[in-house]
């Protein structure tokens, strides 16, 4: 990452988010890198850019499609990489032209002159990587979101090629191996598709089960089926959906409506309480195990004391399944890689035995594959090869603001806690330093509304309310406020909204609409 | 591009490439350079004169650790004169220091011990005046015990360089020069990021761990090298564990990801794990309540009651949330499980949410 000569950090906040990866961004920065950051946020980086556009939020698509048209109508392209490794540029370029500067200024509030400057950089340089964080993906048009960057990336050829490309920075340590390994309602484990047959029948042969054809339910739809009434039981592994899912009003009312739940857990949480059995957790302190970050990279996890209460949650789910008349005995993790290894292409080559020696980034097909640093050096994951633009209309919000509730609310996280706060908020130090929520709100709206810092403000949206101190800040724009949601006693999702991405079912934690008052009996 | 160039380390042929220096030409080739100021994650710094080596044609000893390696250099690491030079330089050092290992934080971790003992210093060479400073505890993560302190400006530097926050700074000229914050202020959020990386920087006990103080040293505690389990960025670090509880948080130097690098959680957020508030043990509702269970009495429960709603109502109205908090392993057996045992495709994780 070193090497990169222009940074385009979009929807992402790493210094707080992701603070070691900000150490490499940094390092870039020192060397003389240049930086774009499209951020509502005034964040750390923002501060330092040498271009930030400050766009509203849920205005990414209309942005893209604005730079898209500056570099085509300038002739900035790549054009010798889009001839020999995309296809269907003319639908894009199309669609573009509906992108005047007009248009995407009153879109996005973002002023022509960074416009332009963003494009200028960002296509005329020789290593550019783009690095986007949840700003892009937690809208509701969060798929065409991260669509839209892929066009710029291809556009200007910046991709492929070591320091260019596009990291998207993943928020939890397991999410990418979560989704690696199948617990996905229409692929098995390693991406491969329940739909397909032959993939049904090597699962199937190798458990000794038939593997049904139809994708199951998400977990959003999952709920949304127990309000109705038609779901019966749900097992829950170390997940708290009553605080860090959105809309947690809908979310309270599933978890109550649902027969039977089990939740598995180290600490009681908002979603332990609608519980019928809570079987205790293992830290990862506790377990050995592999966590496969941001970069595909799987590394291990070692034991380094005995479970707390006696179990490590793969034994606990190996007893409830031979007792359910499945049985499942596994030695140790290792063991299970040794399965993983065998039935998932892109872990083939995985064991614990080559794990010692380091960490090793998948695809890995075989024992005697290095792993794999970079993607789509020369050939890109479609039938032919080619990437293809995908033409996108800008959306926007599912709730935008409006005269009872005028400002925006981004949620987010602060580099102190983490989540739903269950492990940061019971480690010493830190409940210290930052006890509370606070919503972040900026000079110009805190005078309009008579709030001063530390001022008891009640937040509330459609859905419901919270009440919180205010901080009274510059990172927040006029119009935008902030919250974070780490703290149980503020739960700052009873305000998001039920939107969510169509395609992927990530909810629009980006952006609800909310009015803020001046609250004093609390005080 | 790279071309490999040539030159001699004590009488051994050794390859290198252009822009190398002297000292990672040396670490490259394991031939061991002693170092008090020097750290892989910063800039050379050429303080502590420690790597000092000797180099054919060059009447004085340079600094290796700011030396670049050219092409047919001539470099010898060890000779009587250099040891000599380097057991005067600690001694300097030692002239005013504590000299209190046996009960300091960081015995058994810490350079400067490590070198007086390697090269035989005398703890009172150079008797003279010594610092007198207060001990400083005026936050929750970081002790300072300036009379420690060798003003390497490892700390000072890490917090510039690498974490750009700017929260110390070398103060002061001469005897007085002392790493510290901006008009002395204590430490907060306001000036610090709390994220620890002076500490991990610092080669003796002026910086350490507060939380981890008193409660075993190098030698008593068993290192477990892991994985972080907060962001998705993949930290590697040492978990300390004593008499099996995790007492602190140790940088792995060698981790391809951060280095040693991190942040106030991966350093610091580790003591959720002895929690009071863990649960322990299985918990089955009761009332308004929950009373506590067996293992066996939970799991039979558990298995039960699934096995009775997908008798009743089908498979399809039973599924299972996995966690991005947990292992691979862990969300592998539970898809299996799922898909085996309930007999359902309704699984998902929380990576959407």
């Amino acid at each position: 990452m070193p090497e990169i000569d222009t940074i385009f950090l979009f929807g992402s906040n790493p210094t707080e988010a992701h603070p070691i990866v900000s150490l490499h961004l940094k390092k870039a920065l020192r060397n003389g890198a240049k930086l774009i950051v499209t951020d509502p946020r005034k964040t750390w980086m923002a501060e330092r850019a040498d271009v930030w556009m400050n766009l509203k939020p849920g205005s990414n698509i209309a942005l893209l499609n604005g730079l898209i048209k500056v570099i085509l109508d300038n002739g900035w392209e790549n054009k010798e990489f889009i001839a020999a490794r995309t296809e269907n540029l003319d639908e894009l370029r199309e669609k573009v032209q509906e992108y005047d500067f007009d248009r995407v200024e009153q879109l996005t509030g973002v002023s022509r002159d960074k416009i332009i400057e963003a494009a200028r950089m960002y296509s005329q340089a020789d290593k550019a990587m783009i690095v986007y964080g949840l700003g892009v993906t937690e809208h509701r048009t969060g798929t065409e979101n991260a669509m839209a960057i892929a066009n710029l990336a291809l556009v200007c050829g910046q991709i492929g090629r070591p320091s260019t490309g596009i990291m998207a920075l993943r928020g939890q340590n397991n999410v990418q191996g979560a989704t690696d390994l199948g617990p996905l309602p229409a692929t098995l484990p390693g991406y491969q598709s329940v739909m397909d047959e032959k993939v049904r029948k090597k699962f199937g042969d190798a458990w000794n089960v038939t593997i049904k054809k139809e994708p199951g339910l998400k977990s959003v739809e999952m709920l949304d089926e127990c309000v109705k009434g038609t779901f019966k039981g749900i097992f829950i592994l170390g997940e708290d959906p009553a605080q860090t899912d959105p809309d947690l009003y809908h979310v309270r009312k599933a978890l109550e409506s649902v027969d039977f739940l089990v939740v598995q857990e180290l600490f009681h949480t908002e979603t332990t309480r609608f519980a019928d059995v809570i079987l205790p957790g293992a830290s990862f302190a506790e377990k050995d195990g592999t966590f496969t970050n941001g970069e595909r990279r799987i590394q291990r996890v070692r034991k380094a004391i005995e479970p707390l209460a006696g179990m490590a949650e793969w034994e606990v789910l190996c007893k409830i399944s031979t007792l359910m008349g499945y049985p499942m005995d596994y030695k140790n993790p290792a063991a299970i890689m040794d399965e993983i290894a065998s039935l998932v292409p892109i872990y083939g080559g995985i064991s614990y035995e080559r794990l010692e020696k380091g960490g090793i980034q998948w695809p890995c097909p075989d024992k005697n594959h290095p792993g794999t640093t970079t993607l789509f050096t020369d050939l890109f994951a479609k039938s032919s090869g080619l990437a293809s633009f995908m033409a996108l209309d800008h959306i926007g919000s599912g709730e935008v603001a409006d005269e009872s509730y005028p400002l925006v609310l981004i949620t987010g996280r602060i580099r102190e806690h983490y989540n739903n706060g269950s492990m940061t908020r019971r480690s010493k130090g830190i409940d210290v330093i930052v006890p509370a929520e606070r919503v972040e709100i900026s000079p110009e709206d805190a005078e309009l509304l008579g709030i001063k810092d530390r001022n008891w403000v009640k937040v509330s949206s459609r859905r419901g309310e919270v009440k919180v101190r205010a901080k009274v800040t510059n990172r927040s724009q006029k119009g935008n406020v902030f919250m974070t949601f780490h703290h149980q006693s503020a739960l700052t999702n009873d305000l998001t909204s039920e939107h969510r991405c169509p395609i992927a079912g990530t909810p629009e934690y980006k952006s609800c609409a909310v009015r803020v008052e001046k609250f004093t009996e609390a005080a | 591009m790279d071309q490999k160039l040539n030159m001699k380390i004590n009488g051994r042929e050794v390859h290198f490439l252009r822009g190398q220096t002297v000292l990672e030409v040396c670490r490259e080739h394991e031939i061991y350079v002693p170092t008090m100021c020097h750290d892989e994650r910063l800039q050379p710094y050429g303080a502590c004169r420690l790597c000092i080596v000797e180099v054919a044609g060059v009447p004085k000893p340079l600094t290796s650790c700011t030396t670049p390696a050219t092409e047919n250099m001539v470099v010898t690491t060890e000779s009587p004169r250099l040891t000599r030079l380097r057991k005067t330089i600690i001694e300097l050092l030692l002239s005013n220091h504590p000299n209190d290992c046996m009960c300091c934080e960081a015995s058994g971790n810490c350079d400067l011990q490590e070198m007086a003992y390697l090269y035989g210093a005398s703890l009172d060479r150079f008797p003279g005046e010594k610092w007198a400073l207060p001990i400083k505890e005026d936050n929750p993560f970081i002790t300072f015990e300036p009379n420690k302190c060798i003003v390497c400006g490892r700390c000072t530097r890490i917090c510039n360089e690498v974490v750009m926050a700017g929260t110390i700074d070398m103060t002061s000229r001469g005897f007085t020069a002392m790493p510290d914050t901006a008009f002395s202020k204590p430490r907060s959020l306001q000036n610090c990021e709390f994220c620890g990386q002076c500490v991990s920087a610092c080669p003796t006990g002026a910086l350490t761990n507060r939380k981890s103080r008193g409660l075993g040293r190098s030698a008593e505690v068993e290192k477990v090298k892991t994985t972080c389990a907060y962001c998705g960025t993949g930290c590697n670090f040492f978990l300390m564990v004593k008499d099996g509880k995790v007492i602190g948080v140790e940088s792995d130097y060698n981790a391809p990801v951060n280095q040693g690098n991190l942040c106030i959680k991966g350093r610091y957020g580790y003591d959720f794990i002895h929690s009071k508030d863990r649960i322990t043990t299985p918990l089955i509702k009761e009332g308004d309540g929950f009373r506590e269970a067996s293992w066996d009495e939970a799991l039979e429960l558990v298995a039960s009651q699934f096995k009775q709603i997908i008798k009743e109502h089908g498979p399809d109205t039973v599924g299972g949330f996995s966690s991005s908090r947990c292992t691979n392993e862990e969300n592998y057996i539970l898809a299996k499980w799922i898909r085996t045992a309930v007999g359902t495709n309704n699984v998902d994780n929380c990576a959407r949410v």
